[in-house]
C-alpha cells in the first residue's frame, strides 16, 4: 500500500489507523490505514459490498446507529478522538457532516430544512440571523436562485438535483469542516449530477470532503485523492491522477478498467 | 423429422385447450368474488333497511295538545294532578267522573305529564293563573296506535288500547290535537321506565365520557410504547416476547378485562362502580393492542432516511424521532387511535362487569357519576316487554352507527389531510 502524503504538506484532517470493522461475527473493514488532507476531495471507490460506505460512516458515527456494530482501531479528526466511547457524538456530527445517496430532505419547508440544524444546535439565536444563515448556505449549494421564491413550500416538491443541493445546504448550515457524501448522485440524472460535482468542486475550497462513488469518471472528475478498497481492505490509495493512470496494484487496474466489480 | 410435424401439432392444440381453460378459471374465479361481494352487499342493505325503518320512528313521537288551565291556587298547592285532570275532563266531557274513567282518561297522556307540567310553570313562573295550550307526550299506547303498529281490527281485549280510547284518539286526531312531532326529549333525557319518555342522552354523554378517559390514558401510553419498541428496545428475547404478547392481547376475549377491571380498578383501587372513569380505563386496556400495533407499522412505515438525515445533523435519536418520525407517523397513528376508540365505544361485555350496564334515569355530568354507554342502552332497551321500547332500541342502534360511521369518516379524512407524499 502505497501512502500519499509526503513530508512537507499540512497536518491530515482525518486519521485512520487500524481501523476495523464488525457486524456481529462478520468482518466488514480490515485493517484500513488512512490520511485524509483538508481542503481536498477524497474519493472511495470500490465493488458492492467493499466497505467503502462502512468505512465512510465511522468518520461520523453513523455505525452507532447499527446494532452489533463493533469498531476497532484509532480515528482522528484534527488529532482528537473520534471513536471512542466517551466522544460527544452531537458535536463530532456537528464537524463532521452529512449527505446520504438517496435525497433526503425533511417532509418540510425548504426553509425549515436548512434551519433545521442551527435551531437544533442553537447556532443562529435570531430570526434574522437564521434568515441570513439559511440564505448563505442555499447560496453556498448554488440553489439559492432556484428557490429563493418557494422557500415556504416543502422541500420534497423539489426536483432530484434541487433536493440533493438541499440536502447539500442543510448539511453545511451547522457549518461542519468535513462533508461525508454517500454516493449522493447515483440516484439523479446525467444533468444534475454535472451540477452536483461542480458544486463538489467549489465546495472543496471550504471542506474537507470524502465520496463514496460507484462511477469511476465521476471520482476521476471531482476527486484529488482516490482509495479503492476491495472485500473490505484498502488496496490503494494515491493522487486520484496516479490510481486512474499509473495504479501500483494490479487488483486497481483490473477495476478501474472493468475486468471485475 | 415428418414425425416432429403431427407433435407440434397436437402440443398447439394442447396448448389452446389449456389456454381456454385458463380464461375459464379466471371467469369463474371472478363470478365467484362478485357473487360473494354481492351477498356481503345484500346483507349490509337488508340490515340498514330494517334499523332505520324500525328506528326512524323512533325519532318521532305523538304528542296532543292539551288546553290546560293553570289555577293560581292548584299551582300554588302542588296540585298539578288536579290541573292535568280538569283539562283532560274539560276535552272529553262526556266521561263520567268515575275512578275508571278518569284513569282511562290520565292513560291517553305519559305518566310524566304530571311532571312536564310543573316543569312548564317552573320554567316560566308567569303563566300560573292563565290557560294555555301546551304540547304533552302521549302515553305508548296511544303512540303505537298512533304509528300504526297495533291493529284495530283486534277484538278489544287483545290489544293494549281500548274501544273508548280509540274514539277519543279520533276525536283528538279531527280537533287537530293528536300529532306526529319530532321527538326532543330523546335526545334530551336520559332513559326512563316510560318508553315515550326514555332518551338516550345519559348514554350518548356516558359513552363520550368513557371515551375521554379511554383516549386520555391509552393514547399517550400506545404511542409511547410503540415508540419504544420500534426505536429503542434491543432486539432480544425479552423484547420479543412482550410483542408476542402485545399481538396476543389484542385477541383476549373483551370480558376477560371487565373481570380484570372488576378485581383491579374496583376491588384494588376502589374506584366508582358504573362510572365513566372505571369503564374508561377497562376499554382502554381493551384499545392498548389496537393502538400500539397500528402506531408500530405507521412508526415503520416512516422511510428511515428521515431519522438518518436528521442524527447526521447532530439530532440525538429521541430528537430525530420526535422531530421527523412521529409527525409523518401521525396519520396512521390517528387513524389506529380512532379506530381503536370506535371499537372501545362499540363494546358491552366489558362494562357489564363494571356495572355499566344499568338503568340510569340521570344525565351524568362527570367522571365518577353514574351511567351507561350507547350500546348498554341498546341491550337494556331491546330486554324490555313495551312495545315502544322496539322502535328506540333500533334509533338508538342508528345513533351509535351514525357515531362509528363519523368517527371512521374522521379517520379517513385525517388520513388523507395529512398524508404527504415524498
Amino acid at each position: 500500500m502505497v501512502n500519499a502524503s509526503t513530508a512537507s504538506s499540512p497536518q491530515p484532517k482525518l486519521v485512520a489507523r487500524e481501523v476495523s470493522v464488525f457486524y456481529g461475527e462478520k468482518q466488514a473493514v480490515f485493517d484500513v490505514d488512512l490520511d485524509i488532507m483538508p481542503r481536498e476531495v477524497t474519493a472511495f471507490i470500490g465493488p458492492s459490498g467493499c466497505g467503502k460506505s462502512t468505512l465512510l460512516r465511522c468518520f461520523n458515527r453513523m455505525n452507532d446507529l447499527i446494532e452489533n456494530c463493533r469498531i476497532t482501531g484509532s480515528m482522528l479528526l484534527d488529532g482528537g478522538d473520534i471513536a471512542g466511547s466517551d466522544v460527544d457524538v452531537v458535536q463530532l456530527r456537528t464537524r463532521i457532516g452529512m449527505v446520504f445517496q438517496k435525497p433526503n430532505p425533511f417532509p418540510k419547508s425548504v426553509y425549515d430544512n436548512v434551519a433545521y440544524g442551527p435551531r437544533l444546535h442553537g447556532v443562529a439565536p435570531t430570526r434574522s440571523e437564521l434568515d441570513e444563515l439559511v440564505e448563505t448556505s442555499l447560496r453556498r449549494a448554488g440553489i439559492w436562485d432556484e428557490v429563493k421564491d418557494r422557500i415556504d413550500q416543502p422541500g420534497t416538491s423539489l426536483s432530484g438535483g434541487q433536493q440533493q443541493r438541499l440536502c447539500i445546504a442543510r448539511a453545511i448550515a451547522i457549518r461542519p469542516d468535513v462533508l461525508l457524501m454517500d454516493e449522493p448522485c447515483s440516484a439523479l440524472d446525467p444533468i444534475a449530477t454535472a451540477t452536483i460535482e461542480e458544486l463538489i468542486d467549489e465546495l472543496k475550497s471550504e471542506y474537507t470532503i470524502i465520496i463514496v462513488t460507484h462511477n469511476m469518471q465521476q471520482a476521476a472528475r471531482v476527486s484529488q485523492k482516490t482509495a479503492f478498497l476491495n472485500l473490505g481492505r484498502l488496496i490503494e490509495f494515491d493522487e486520484t491522477q496516479k490510481i486512474f493512470t499509473n495504479p501500483s496494484e494490479p487488483s486497481t487496474q483490473d477495476y478501474i478498467t472493468g475486468r471485475f466489480g | 423429422m415428418s414425425s416432429s410435424v403431427p407433435t407440434t401439432i397436437s402440443s398447439q392444440a394442447a396448448a389452446n385447450r389449456l389456454l381456454l381453460r385458463r380464461k375459464r378459471a379466471e371467469r369463474r374465479f371472478q363470478l365467484y368474488g362478485i357473487l360473494a361481494i354481492s351477498a356481503a352487499v345484500g346483507f349490509l342493505v337488508v340490515f340498514l333497511a330494517s334499523i332505520v325503518s324500525r328506528g326512524y320512528m323512533g325519532f318521532v313521537q305523538t304528542e296532543i295538545r292539551l288546553t290546560v288551565n293553570f289555577e293560581q291556587e292548584l299551582v300554588e298547592a302542588g296540585s298539578y294532578r288536579k290541573i292535568l285532570r280538569t283539562s283532560l275532563a274539560e276535552l272529553f266531557p262526556e266521561a263520567g267522573s268515575s275512578r275508571a274513567e278518569r284513569r282511562a282518561l290520565a292513560g291517553l297522556v305519559s305518566a310524566g305529564t304530571v311532571f312536564v307540567l310543573r316543569e312548564t310553570v317552573e320554567a316560566e313562573p308567569a303563566i300560573a293563573g292563565t290557560v294555555q295550550d301546551v304540547w304533552v307526550l302521549a302515553s305508548d299506547p296511544v303512540d303505537q296506535f298512533h304509528k300504526g303498529r297495533i291493529d284495530a281490527s283486534l277484538p278489544e281485549e287483545e290489544r293494549p288500547i281500548s274501544d273508548a280510547s280509540l274514539a277519543r284518539i279520533a276525536a283528538l286526531e279531527q280537533d287537530g290535537r293528536l300529532e306526529l312531532r319530532f321527538n326532543r326529549s330523546f335526545f334530551s333525557r336520559g332513559d326512563s321506565r316510560n318508553p315515550e319518555e326514555a332518551g338516550i342522552l345519559g348514554a350518548i354523554v356516558g359513552s363520550a365520557l368513557a371515551l375521554v378517559v379511554t383516549l386520555v390514558v391509552s393514547f399517550p401510553i400506545g404511542v409511547m410504547t410503540a415508540v419504544y419498541l420500534e426505536a429503542f428496545a434491543p432486539r432480544n428475547r425479552i423484547t420479543r416476547l412482550i410483542e408476542i404478547n402485545i399481538n396476543n392481547l389484542a385477541a383476549v376475549p373483551s370480558i376477560v378485562f371487565g373481570l380484570l377491571g372488576l378485581a383491579v380498578f374496583l376491588n384494588v383501587f376502589g374506584l366508582p362502580r358504573s362510572a365513566p372513569i372505571s369503564g374508561g380505563l377497562v376499554l382502554s386496556l381493551m384499545t392498548l393492542p389496537t393502538i400500539i400495533i397500528s402506531s408500530r407499522a405507521a412508526i415503520r412505515a416512516v422511510p428511515p432516511s428521515f431519522a438518518e438525515a436528521a442524527i447526521g445533523l447532530g439530532a440525538s435519536r429521541v430528537q430525530a424521532i420526535f422531530h421527523h418520525v412521529l409527525p409523518v407517523a401521525a396519520p396512521g397513528t390517528l387513524t389506529g387511535a380512532i379506530i381503536g376508540m370506535a371499537q372501545a365505544l362499540g363494546e358491552t361485555a366489558p362494562l357489564l362487569m363494571m356495572g355499566m350496564v344499568a338503568f340510569v334515569v340521570e344525565v351524568p355530568g362527570g367522571f365518577t357519576d353514574p351511567s351507561t354507554v350507547l350500546p348498554a342502552q341498546v341491550y337494556l332497551w331491546a330486554d324490555s316487554p313495551e312495545r315502544g321500547f322496539a322502535e328506540k332500541t333500533a334509533a338508538a342502534i342508528v345513533v351509535l352507527l351514525g357515531f362509528l360511521l363519523v368517527m371512521n369518516g374522521l379517520a379517513v379524512y385525517l388520513r388523507r389531510k395529512f398524508e404527504k407524499q415524498w
